[in-house]
């Protein structure tokens, strides 16, 4: 197997600069190792080491969408972005509900090789909320999926929300809700508040995700089962999860990137990239989701990574698809709203972005220290580096970017899986 | 003015030279036995509804052709779009075959924005004659015409507009331009059927009908759409029809001088009584006859020259 060196990166940003040595696919040897006759060494001097990225929330659209992105397409753009692990959601064309479809996309994942590829499997039968889907039988596919949700769609059933939650105890598997009850969300086009009733959209209330999340935090604790929800984007979601974290319900929770930077400011431009589920906030939320990132009510960053074709964009509001691209922008985000403003250090962005999700997901391999003997997962960024971002450049099929045209900081040098360089200087290796 | 797609950031130059202008052009069609002027000769207007209308297409069209231009009415469901053609390749065929004016309703928020977006290149001007629940500028603008004739300067006067604000265009329209214009704006609406977020709007709100009547010198009612009733918005059409329609006791409570507006169409005995609606105080049917005005007018401004004089 090859060696890599890693010259002159400061391993979580802190203490001096280290010589990093990968060989076997493991951390071999951190201080000044020598690199022999066959080693590649990449030049990281200014350059901060983290361990590798996991997504909990990502849409690789295959099968089904494969003309917005497959899962080879999403691997690179996850590689590029510094990941090495991702989620990938349930609902394909056909859902991922039943073994085939969740084995398939495990094995496009591993014969494509640059992340590792974990599907999500659906919590209900084709998402429709109605039965539960063989939760155990994926489980203990080849797959091995260790994930559930119906992301998307809320599991919005109490009675079916309590035996996913019981069911998944026996499984040690993780139930991750899309929290929006359906009866408060119909036609829902935007955030409920002062700039969706100027525009006209029907309002997405917080109370539609608030009253979710308080109740499956309820139900969760009863059935004495773990709790994970998606995309949070309300300061009053975060005060159920401080509530439900104090009274020590195993709860986690994620928030997107976008929901870290971007408000309904955005309406004014009439124009759908900017429309995803849930809404971008009002900007009283974005503040309190990096403020909760911060503290750790909020344990880890999460994608919701969402390719669309032109088509589902390109057109009136009401009728485009909600989601953006995330995979490559991530960290860039995470470092323009938590790194600049002083609200996380390096050893916080590996803790958010690494090292919870990966412990929330239960990947025994990722996220794990930048030491001796560790897996290599690892992730070069240089901090001082920045980019423009321009939706056709990226790795995904699709190109809508809520963040195009926009200069931000920080670059993914180098993204290495067991010690294989997936992606370096831009580009997939 | 390249476009008219929404009165929110309207500025009062604009809207007074459009209201001048259908004034103007009411004044000189007056009396005329051939209400034709040429002022458009050789535009084309392209009138494309993705909803059911009469009175808006009727009075774009009339607008329209009373001033020469030549007129197409595309409706969605006799066309290319009731075969799944998309918003933006429709709008770039009518722009292709020679529109220089569209005139666009859609059920979505934001379409007449998206068309403008996409018409950019082609130079096309978008009017938007209703989209979703967002704007119908030219409602608000023949509204005020209506309010002019009968009030004369509408800055410091009251208007209360009552009923389903929360999905009126109409309301939204009128709320920006009115405050524009320097008049106070009520709405007068049940907590339902007010949008969170008005707050933020530059009215003040009221749930008492009576208790607003007296002050104001316009009240305009908006329609209760059918779909409403069963959306648990109200009780029931009687609880609301009592506690928010304008019966003729309340009609009672208005100052004389009172202009009573409704864009229609009107659900007599519902939102206002049919007594109300043929009163003197009510100015129903000269706002239709305004939104022929005020529509030339604002095809005036989008379309006619520099060059050219006023149609006169």
């Amino acid at each position: 197997m090859s060696r890599v060196l890693i010259k002159g990166a400061r391993c979580y940003g802190e203490g001096d600069p280290v010589d990093v040595l990968i060989a076997d696919g493991v951390i071999a040897e951190i201080g000044s190792p020598e690199a022999a006759g066959d080693t590649e060494v990449i030049d990281a001097r200014g350059q901060v080491l983290l361990p590798g990225f996991v997504d909990l929330h990502t849409h690789l659209r295959e099968p089904g969408r494969e003309d917005t992105e497959t899962v080879e397409s999403g691997s690179a753009a996850a590689a590029l972005g510094g990941y090495t692990a991702v989620f990938a959601m349930a609902n394909t064309d056909p859902v991922a509900d039943n073994a085939v479809v969740v084995e398939h996309v495990w094995r496009r994942g591993r014969e494509t090789g640059l992340v590792d590829v974990h599907p999500v499997g659906a919590v209900t039968v084709g998402l429709a909320g109605e039965r539960l889907a063989e939760l155990g039988t994926m489980a203990r596919s080849e797959a091995g999926v260790r994930i559930f949700s119906d992301d998307g769609h809320c599991v919005a059933d109490p009675l079916l929300m309590r035996r996913a939650l019981e069911y998944s105890t026996s499984l040690g598997v993780l139930v991750a809700q899309h929290a929006e009850e359906p009866r408060l969300t119909v036609g829902a086009q935007a955030h409920e508040g002062e700039r969706a009733a100027r525009f006209g959209y029907t309002g997405w209330p917080a109370s539609a995700e608030e009253s979710i999340v308080a109740r499956d935090c309820i139900l969760a604790r009863h059935a004495g089962a773990r709790l994970h929800v998606c995309h949070v984007s309300t300061t009053g979601t975060v005060d159920v999860l401080s509530w439900a974290k104090e009274r020590g319900t195993r709860v986690s929770a994620e928030v997107t990137p976008h929901h870290l930077l971007l408000t309904d400011e955005r309406l004014a431009t009439y124009d759908p990239v900017n429309k995803v589920n849930p809404p971008l906030r009002a900007d009283a939320d974005v503040e309190r989701m990096r403020q909760a990132l911060a503290d750790g009510v909020l344990d880890c960053v999460a994608t919701d990574h969402a390719p669309h074709a032109v088509q589902d964009k390109d057109c009136e509001w009401a009728a485009a698809r909600p989601g953006m691209l995330g995979l490559q922008t991530a960290l860039s985000i995470v470092v323009r709203t938590m790194v600049e403003p002083g609200l996380l250090d390096w050893r916080g962005v590996a803790r958010v972005m690494s090292e919870r999700p990966a412990e929330i997901a239960g990947l025994p391999d990722q996220g794990r220290p930048l030491a001796e003997g560790e897996p290599a997962n690892v992730v070069l960024v240089d901090p001082e580096a920045g980019w423009t971002v321009r939706g056709t450049e990226l790795a995904s099929i699709a190109a809508n970017t809520p963040y195009e045209g926009m200069r931000l900081p920080a670059v993914v040098s180098a993204t290495l899986l067991r010690g294989r360089i997936t992606s370096r200087e831009g580009k997939i290796d | 003015m390249r476009h008219l797609l929404t009165t929110d950031g309207l500025d009062l130059a604009d809207a007074t030279a459009v209201l001048d202008t259908a004034d103007e052009l009411k004044r000189t069609l007056l009396g005329r036995e051939v209400r034709k002027l040429p002022t458009l000769r050789g535009r084309t207007v392209i009138t494309m509804f993705y909803e059911s209308s009469t009175r808006t297409r009727v009075s774009f069209e009339l607008a329209g052709k009373w001033m020469s231009a030549d007129v197409v009415n595309v409706s969605a469901g006799g066309s290319s779009v009731g075969k799944g053609e998309s918003l933006r390749d429709t709008a770039l065929t009518l722009a292709a075959a020679g529109a220089d004016c569209v005139i666009v309703r859609h059920p979505a928020s934001g379409a007449a924005h998206r068309l403008a977006g996409w018409l950019a290149e082609a130079g096309t001007s978008v009017v938007n004659a209703g989209d979703g629940t967002h704007q119908h500028p030219t409602q608000a603008l023949l509204d005020a015409a209506t309010l002019r004739e009968r009030l004369g300067d509408l800055a410091g006067r009251r208007i209360a507009i009552v009923g389903d604000v929360l999905h009126s265009r109409v309301a939204r329209s009128n709320v920006h331009l009115l405050a524009t214009l320097g008049a106070e704006v009520v709405l007068v609406a049940p907590p339902t059927l007010l949008p969170a977020g008005v707050a933020g709007w530059p009215v003040t709100v009221s749930h008492e009908l009576d208790a607003e009547l007296p002050a104001v010198d316009a009240v305009m009612m908006l329609r209760v759409q059918a779909e409403r009733m069963h959306g648990s918005y109200f009780p029931s059409a009687r609880e609301y029809s009592i506690s928010y329609g304008l019966s003729e006791a309340r009609l009672r409570l208005l100052p004389e001088h009172a202009v009573v507006l409704h864009p229609g169409p009107m659900l007599r005995g519902m939102e206002i009584a049919s007594a109300v609606a043929d009163a003197p105080q009510a100015a129903i049917t000269e706002q239709v006859r305004n939104g022929v005005h005020v529509r030339m007018a604002v095809l005036y401004h989008l379309l006619a020259g520099e060059e050219e004089g006023r149609g006169s």
